[in-house]
């Protein structure tokens, strides 16, 4: 039987309709779009709006800067310790038309020699982990395909030391 | 201006990995102040703790933790939290007290005792909170966003790995002229470049540690210093506190995303550059009155950012400043003489008093080997989590 997939947090992202797409709120009155999604009220000062309507942003966006995650995070991070840890990247989008930056992980096999600012990616569905027997899915970003250098394999990593002292 | 406070003693406890408890530390930084105040701790009229987290008590209440500690004694108690900023806003609150006429000596503490590697959020299951969320879904560590930024300076300004290093080099050397300092050897560019990657493009060297360590300070009146003898005290004169405005676009801890900025809305007030600002607003001056500035350099890169948003240099300028050597040691406006984050590691609710600590050292002629010479004024700055600004102007 394989395991259960589960939304890491629910409501952000849906495939319904069969396309893939990050799910945000959009206040009736004023129009402010927010992810991760507002539901009970507007945040803008000028604004006591407190309809916000379900909006899928866009799909697609522009690198705004990338960096990767050489040492396992700590918890609530769902890592299995007694497995090798291989780096993530981690890449923060600006979407245009919503004028918003927005951080996700990188699809698996890009790595950050794959990326650039300024280059187009894409939001695709992914594996964030399988934990106590379930799959835990999200959101990964992922260069345009033709866009920009083609991704690279994965790149092999040694299980690395206790994380240094980073802060 | 909203009137001045006199700084009447500092004190710290050095930074490390000791292995004790905060309230040890705090304790041992207090009596320290209040030593340099020349002050019996019966005299203090009232005790603001900047918090530490520690999933309830008694690391958040911080104030009635070193009341007691001292010896309870009567005086107002008062704990405060905002994260890098919680000695800001401590030391903001006793200079409340003392302009409105609410006590005339206060002892201000901060203190923590770091767990080691990554700032982790405590246990539990939060979908609600934003500093769980980031870790939960993203595994995004502090470093992660350090390396974001740095990142981006490197695109947009052309900053390299050698001038993150720099900044390593230069802190590190300061670092080693300081007793409370964690770290007190020279760093060579070679020993930054050698270090392993953390987040790309940042290295463990251009990374600040998490520490031990304790800071504190005694206020008081301007008229009170005077009346324990202190002609020329150091004088704070602007504590900046601003949050950012809406809509906050610059990606930042703990946030997986930014304000949305569609076409017509209003045009964003970035955050950092508006902490500085409120303090010179504050003051009564600017950055070219400035003999000295400690910011917060959690990152090599981050440090650079600082100088821009202190007005120091323009934008994109940062690491042109650092080449030329204007904020080494003998340059135009020396940043963290006292070695910054890079030589102390961090103590969060520590830190941003140990700032003000160091600023009195200077503006008194009293930092050794490191002193700044002839120092008249210096600037503070670092930014807590979750929107809180934190500046601190002192004169002398």
């Amino acid at each position: 039987m394989s395991p259960t997939r589960v939304p890491v947090v629910d409501g952000w992202f849906t495939a319904e309709g069969g396309e893939f797409r990050l799910l945000g709120t959009c206040c009736r009155d004023c129009g402010t779009v927010y992810f991760p999604r507002e539901d009970a009220y507007c945040r803008a000062p000028g604004c006591a709006g407190t309809e916000l309507a379900e909006v899928p942003l866009s799909r697609r966006g522009r690198v705004w800067s990338y960096t990767d995650g050489r040492y396992r995070p700590p918890a609530p991070y769902p890592s299995d310790p007694e497995r090798t840890w291989h780096p993530y990247t981690l890449i923060a989008v600006e979407l245009t038309a919503e004028r918003m930056v927005v951080l996700g992980q990188g699809a698996p096999g890009v790595t950050v020699a794959d990326l650039a600012i300024g280059m187009e990616v894409e939001v695709v569905p992914g594996v964030l982990a399988e934990e106590d027997g379930r799959t835990l899915t999200t959101w990964h970003w992922r260069p345009v395909p033709g866009e920009g250098p083609v991704p690279g394999e994965r790149r092999a990593s040694e299980e690395r030391p206790v994380p240094g002292e980073a802060s | 201006m909203t009137g001045e406070v006199a700084v009447l003693g500092a004190g710290m406890h050095p930074w490390g990995k000791w292995g004790r408890g905060f309230v040890e530390y705090g304790t041992k930084a207090a009596r320290a102040a209040l030593a340099d105040a020349g002050l019996e701790w019966s005299a203090i009229q009232s005790v603001v703790g900047a918090n530490t987290v520690r999933c309830g008590y008694p690391g958040q209440v911080a104030g009635a933790t070193f009341a007691k500690a001292l010896g309870w004694q009567g005086a107002r108690v008062t704990s405060v939290y905002a994260a890098c900023a919680s000695g800001a806003r401590a030391i903001d609150t006793a200079r409340a007290q003392i302009l409105s006429g609410m006590a005339d000596t206060v002892l201000v503490v901060g203190s923590d005792a770091a767990p080691k590697g990554f700032f982790a959020p405590a246990g539990g299951e939060r979908p609600d909170d934003p500093d769980w969320l980031r870790f939960r879904v993203l595994g995004a560590t502090n470093p992660a966003y350090f390396a974001l930024w740095a990142r981006r300076r490197m695109a947009l300004y052309g900053d390299t790995a050698e001038d993150f290093a720099r900044v390593k080099v230069k802190n590190a050397a300061a670092g080693a002229a300081n007793r409370y300092a964690r770290y007190r050897s020279p760093v060579t560019a070679e020993e930054v470049a050698a270090s392993p990657v953390v987040a790309d493009p940042l290295r463990l060297l251009d990374i600040c540690a998490t520490s031990d360590g304790a800071a504190a300070l005694v206020l008081g009146s301007v008229e009170t210093a005077r009346r324990l003898g202190m002609a020329r005290p150091v004088r704070i004169r602007a504590v900046s506190s601003v949050s950012p405005t809406h809509p906050r676009t610059a990606l930042d801890l703990p946030d997986i995303a930014t304000d949305s900025a569609p076409p017509g809305s209003p045009v964003p007030d970035p955050f950092r550059p508006s902490i500085a600002r409120a303090a010179y607003e504050e003051a009564g001056l600017g950055p070219e009155d400035l003999s000295l500035a400690e910011v917060y350099d959690l990152s090599t890169a981050l440090e650079l950012e600082w100088y821009e948003d202190l007005g120091l240099c323009a934008p994109g300028e940062g690491a042109k400043l650092l080449r030329e050597g204007a904020t080494a040691p003998g340059g135009r406006i020396p940043v963290n003489p006292s070695g910054g984050l890079a030589s102390f590691g961090e103590a969060v609710p520590a830190q941003a008093i140990a700032q003000v600590c160091e600023l009195t050292w200077q503006l008194r002629g009293q930092a050794g080997e490191r002193q700044v010479p002839g120092a008249r004024a210096g600037i503070t700055v670092n930014q807590g989590l979750f929107g809180h600004g934190s500046s601190v102007v002192a004169v002398r």
